[in-house]
């Protein structure tokens, strides 16, 4: 291999690093109206009614629509394949405009105008009429008899409740000489905050509803659109242009369905729904907090007898990605630290607060932050280090899961530690850590995670890709799988170079933009799955071209077609590497043959029936100021067995992206709510506290290139396996600093003050009494 | 696009004023980083604004003819930071309106707007209060100057007759404020940029000329209450006393004395009560220790 | 009624005048009077930087600026970086070198940020540009890479040594 495994430079950087690179906004229609979106001022209720007279007098309102107008057609939002089984269909639950508001930013009535100012002044002057009910925020509050009910179908509004069970739990804890290591965990509402917001336009051709969006999944969209407002899907073209990044926010179907109706209604017009900031934080996806009860039963040497382990996950008010989350964060917990004795419960809890969706790591940040403390607490427990104790009681080489059939064809866990372990200088820094007794003391800590790449066997996995030869013999290349700031274009254009056998990687020109009428079907982005699935797909559309190249070849040059291979651009011959006919050459008289004319393409799609695990630590140093309640994060490292790398150094930059998540994850972010009216507190970027660059150390990230024996390519994810251990890392490094216990992310001023007092390191005499 | 009923760029101060005059129910706008956000958000749309961002007349630091540093209300906290008068005779005020959002917010943000706010949060205001800041008024009777104390009348609103035409016009620090006087500010804040002030503290203190006493400390918060507000008895349990780390302790204790903190989202009471005596000690030790102070 | 003012500024280098409602941010008009793409909104209340342009030599958040304001003003966008015949500049090179580039979306902002502090010719420490660039949110690159590219780049231009 020669093209993949180099750091080249992204095949869209040049444009970005000049500002001309086109994303939804920089495509719209000229006289494209503008929509805004009356949002609920209450968490639950009832719209009794919505005056529109005033809005309606106001000069450039073009159309109100309301609640009432909406169809009453209920849909699925997830950004997940389609099943045919209806069994195991998404819950549709959605409509475009509530008369039930289900919490606080709901989607109310909307004002269609000419311009920006009319279509605000036009919301506000909306009058809503409700009829309030009783709302509740907490999943487990939700779950008690006579809360407040969210949806009439789901009792309790337990969305859905899924369970483990392995071996005989209730027995094993009967074994004498058990010490039970036992925790509530507690993960916030957190939000994507990629710097474009959500945004979309549509408008009507011949008949036929366009939309043109901010997304990552639109292949997915299209089926939405196209429930959502009772139309076949076919009807309806999605079209991505380049995203200011998703993050899992907008592997959803967001407001492409509310904007392609508001178009409808106003004869096909191009309409435009752009989310603020606030909107996005709000009325977008946020991430699922998940609180975990776990309670840990280990023997004197440290292993596991049994475990048990609680999940309470926070779905808010709409199922949007619904049990998945949990339910991954939950398999989890079997196979990070095997244990022969376990019972999982997973809850899905429909809530007044936002709907929570897929959020980079689905699920596994919660649970990695959730077990990886409760590990660190069994170290304790039984007075052995940490890394030790992972070494010795993580998920073995060779396990193997028979679900997924997944397999740890190596030592990665501990290969992985042991990297970050010296990177980071453990050994010695533990000691040396150990003599701080003063106000600020450091600390370093460790934690690992699992994930796997893909969704295969839960849902479908397919990949589409179609190959153009161009007349100077380079290749056009179309795939359903899309950009969206992580760089898969580019690893797309290594892989299919090589697969071809270009010169260079700039030998393939990615469509970036994915065009639901032309665009071969795939997907989107997510499930950290790009590169793999698309390495099949790549590879054996690779193998068709050549295959037609070779025929073509072989009119020209007589040459056996089993005698021809490409290198650097041209056919040769294998035996003696001779150069029979370059691409070009060969592209040129076949298009052009006026007795045989060929544009030499290729097109296929590969059902994946495979996944692969993608394991990894982070290791963290902190210094803590006891009395001021705060944290630096003095040295960061992650390590990432994610198989060959494709490209090195966007590896990196992927994982460094991924660090600073999990730092805020950490430290400092948390989406609040106002408990007496369910209002969101602190949506936008001032008051929700992601990390600037200020407030990390710089990032390491180091590999383990064990190549993953099922992926064409050797590769497997990356894109979401750097947001994982980050937190708990942090929070064990504090707990080594401290010896005080963090339950509850994020880590940040207020909960350290309240945990520090807890534990007698402050102590304000004053506030006695 | 911002809902806004009418714009008037005033042409100068006396301009400024007429507008004032003319249209009382306008809002001034300066650098606009709170102003328009406000519009943004709803609470001030449809509204009218006298932009005042033109008047280059009030941008500058100087040193006038009674030795006052005059600070006029649109310099930016950028060149506040940047500025040799104030690097010399009050650095802390620099160091203090360098924390304030991100350098973009600093080149707009200007440090009449940041008091004409009356916001307890702002970072420029603690400071101001600890070095008992003059602040001057113009209007149709001409000039008028009360002391920062004075200016903050509530969360929020400030002593500016709109009636008579007013703008904020300088500030003003006096000699006798800043002479011999060395201080320093925290920010705490749950970012390290970005982020308004959970709670501001800012001391300053004159030492004797053996430095071994403090002849005058003084002390002012941020966010201990709903305006920027001084801790005297914190500066009586420090004024003429021999530096000692015991002392240091008593301070940051008394400052409890004076402040009263809120209830919010943001911090609770209790959390703010604690980093303020924390912040307070911090603060004078370093204030000594750049006074000259040994500890 | 619409209250409309005439402008006059420098833009890119190029005496422009525009008749522009006054109720535009800057941004409303260098995006859709002028077509610069670069210009990006992000949260359009200054707390992410993804705006940023530099007026007179200094960053501002355009969605925060008034358009009027522009008037006498020299107002420079990432479009300015570019040479007439697509040559770039050494910022937007390392930015493209270092993978400092993933969305995108606040790639123009930093870089505009960028130049400002190299035109400043002080070398500075790498804390020192932590706070120098901290007005501008990336959700992508953990700024690892983009701090990397402007710490080069600066060093580069000083020549002082780049390890």
């Amino acid at each position: 291999m020669s093209i993949v495994g180099k750091s080249e430079i992204r095949v869209d950087a040049f444009d970005k690093a000049t500002g001309r690179t086109k994303y939804y906004e920089d495509r719209m229609p000229a006289g494209a109206l503008f929509v805004r979106i009356k949002h609920s001022e209450i968490a639950h209720g009832f719209v009794k009614s919505v005056d529109t007279s005033e809005a309606e007098k106001i000069k450039g309102v073009v159309k109100v629509l309301t609640c009432f107008d909406a169809p009453e057609i209920d849909f699925p939002t997830a950004g997940h394949p389609w099943s045919m089984d209806p069994e195991h269909q998404d819950v549709a639950d959605r409509r475009l405009l509530n008369t039930h508001v289900r919490y606080y930013g709901d989607d109310v009535a909307v004002v269609i105008a000419e311009d920006e100012v009319s279509a605000m002044q036009g919301v506000r002057a909306l009058k809503v009429e409700y009829e309030a009910l009783p709302f509740v925020l907490d999943p487990q509050k939700a779950m008690e008899d006579g809360a407040p009910q969210l949806h009439d179908e789901y009792p309790h509004n337990i969305l859905k409740h899924t369970s483990i069970r392995k071996g005989d739990y209730q027995v094993a804890i009967r074994e004498p000489g058990l010490i039970r290591v036992e925790g509530w965990y507690e993960t916030p509402t957190v939000q994507h905050c990629h710097i474009e917001n959500h945004g979309c336009f549509a408008y009507e051709e011949n008949g036929r509803i366009t939309v043109v969006s901010s997304t990552q999944i639109p292949h997915i969209v299209r089926r939405v659109v196209g429930q959502a407002i009772g139309r076949p899907w076919a009807d309806v073209q999605i079209i991505k242009p380049y995203i200011g990044g998703g993050f899992g926010n907008k592997q959803d179907a967001l407001y492409e369905p509310l904007c392609a109706w508001c178009s409808v209604m106003v004869g096909g017009r191009p309409v435009r729904v752009d989310c603020s900031r606030e909107e996005t934080f709000v009325s977008n996806r946020v991430r699922h907090a998940i609180r975990f009860h776990i309670t840990s039963w280990i023997r004197p040497d440290g292993s596991m007898a049994a475990r048990k382990v609680d999940l309470y996950s926070n779905q808010g008010a709409y199922a949007s990605h619904g049990h998945s989350i949990v339910a991954k964060a939950m398999g989890s917990f079997p196979q990070l630290y095997p244990c022969d004795n376990m019972e999982c419960d997973a809850y899905t809890v429909y809530t007044n607060i936002p709907a929570a969706g897929a959020m980079r790591g689905y699920g596994m940040p919660q649970a990695s932050f959730a077990n990886d403390s409760n590990i660190e607490e069994c170290a304790h427990a039984v007075h052995m280090d940490p890394v030790e104790y992972r070494n010795k009681y993580i998920m073995p080489q060779g396990y193997y899961d028979g679900f997924s059939k997944n397999c740890n064809y190596y030592d990665s866990h501990r290969e992985c530690l042991e990297k970050g372990k010296e990177l980071i200088g453990y050994d010695e820094k533990i000691k040396e850590f150990a003599k701080d007794t003063g106000p600020i003391r450091r600390g370093i800590g460790c934690a690992s995670f699992w994930y796997n790449t893909a969704v295969w066997p839960i849902a479908l996995e397919t990949s589409s890709n179609r190959m153009l030869l161009n007349l100077d013999g380079t290749v056009t290349m179309q795939c359903g799988e899309t950009e969206i700031g992580q760089g898969a274009d580019t690893a797309f254009a290594q892989m299919a170079a090589e697969a071809i056998g270009l010169k260079s990687y700039k030998d393939v020109h990615v469509v970036s933009c994915q065009d639901t009428d032309t665009t071969p079907t795939g997907l989107g982005a997510y499930a950290s799955r790009q590169t793999y699935v698309a390495g099949f797909s790549i590879r054996q559309t690779a193998e068709l071209l050549k295959q037609k190249i070779f025929a073509y070849a072989n009119k020209l040059t007589r040459q056996s077609e089993h005698n021809m291979e490409i290198r650097d651009g041209n056919v040769v011959r294998k035996g003696d590497g001779k150069v029979l006919i370059s691409l070009k050459e060969l592209a040129m008289t076949a298009q052009y043959n006026p007795q045989d004319s060929e544009h030499i393409t290729a097109e296929s799609t590969f059902t994946i029936k495979n996944n692969a695990y993608s394991f990894g630590c982070t290791f963290a140093e902190v210094e803590v100021d006891i009395p001021m309640c705060k944290v630096t994060v003095k040295n960061i490292v992650n390590v990432h067995d994610c198989g060959n790398l494709i490209n090195p150094a966007l590896a990196a930059a992927q994982v460094h992206g991924g660090m600073s998540m999990a730092i805020g994850y950490g430290l400092s972010e948390q989406l609040l709510f106002d408990p007496k009216t369910g209002r969101p507190l602190n949506n936008n970027l001032l008051d929700y506290k992601l990390s600037t660059v200020m407030d990390h150390p710089d990032l390491e990230a180091a590999f383990i290139e064990n190549p993953e024996p099922t992926s064409e390519f050797g590769t497997k994810a990356l894109g979401e396996p750097p947001a994982c251990s980050g937190a708990p890392a942090i929070r064990n490094a504090i707990y080594n600093a401290t010896g005080v216990a963090l339950r509850k992310l994020p880590m940040n001023p207020h909960n350290l003050f309240a945990a520090f007092t807890e534990a007698g390191l402050i102590h304000d005499e004053w506030q006695e009494g | 696009m911002y809902d806004m009923k009418a714009l008037y760029e005033a042409t100068s101060v006396e301009n400024a004023v007429e507008l004032r005059l003319e249209h009382p129910e306008a809002q001034i706008i300066a650098g606009g980083s709170d102003v328009l956000v406000q519009m943004r958000e709803g609470k001030r749309a449809g509204k009218e604004l006298i932009s005042i961002y033109g008047l280059d007349e009030l941008r500058g630091i100087t040193i006038d003819e009674n030795e006052n540093i005059r600070i006029g209300s649109l310099t930016s906290f950028s060149h506040i930071t940047r500025d040799p008068i104030i690097q010399k005779y009050i650095n802390v005020l620099g160091e203090a309106v360098d924390m304030v959002g991100g350098p973009q917010i600093r080149n707009i943000g200007t440090i009449g707007g940041n008091t004409c706010n009356g916001v307890t949060s702002a970072d420029s205001a603690s400071t101001l209060h600890a070095w008992e800041a003059i602040v001057e008024l113009t209007g149709k009777n001409g000039v008028r100057r009360l002391p920062i104390k004075d200016f903050y009348i509530r969360a929020g609103q400030v002593d500016i007759r709109v009636e008579d035409g007013e703008i904020q016009t300088a500030i003003l620090i006096p000699k006798a404020s800043y002479e011999n006087t060395f201080g320093h500010y925290i920010k705490y804040a749950m970012r390290n940029a970005m982020d308004i002030a959970t709670l501001g503290c800012s001391v300053n203190v004159r030492l004797s000329e053996d430095k071994k006493t403090i002849e005058r400390a003084r002390i002012a918060y941020g966010v201990a209450g709903p305006v920027p507000m001084r801790a005297p008895h914190a500066e009586a349990v420090a004024n003429g006393q021999p530096i000692s780390m015991e002392l240091i302790d008593r301070f940051g204790l008394a400052v409890l004395e004076d402040i009263n903190p809120r209830d919010s989202w943001r911090a609770s009471k209790a959390f703010r009560q604690h980093i303020a005596v924390e912040m307070a000690k911090r603060c004078l030790f370093e204030s000594i220790r750049l006074a000259g102070g040994e500890l | 009624m619409a209250q409309y003012k005439l402008v006059r500024f420098t833009l890119n280098g190029k005496e422009v005048e525009k008749m522009v409602d006054v109720r535009a941010s800057l941004t409303d008009m260098l995006r859709n009077d002028y077509h610069l793409t670069s210009v990006k909104k992000g949260c359009e209340v200054g707390e992410c930087g993804a705006c940023n342009v530099l007026i007179d030599g200094e960053a501002f958040n355009s969605c925060i600026y008034l358009a009027v304001w522009a008037d006498g003003k020299n107002i420079r966008t990432l479009e300015s970086l570019t040479g007439p015949d697509g040559e770039i500049s050494d910022i937007q090179q390392a930015f493209m070198e270092e993978s400092a580039i993933q969305c995108g979306f606040c790639t123009p902002g930093f870089i505009m940020t960028a130049v400002e502090i190299l035109e400043t010719k002080k070398l500075y420490t790498r804390d020192e540009l932590r706070k120098l660039l901290s007005g501008h949110l990336c959700r992508c690159t953990g700024y690892e890479n983009i701090l990397n590219a402007v710490e080069k780049t600066m060093k580069r231009r000083l020549g002082v040594p780049v390890e």
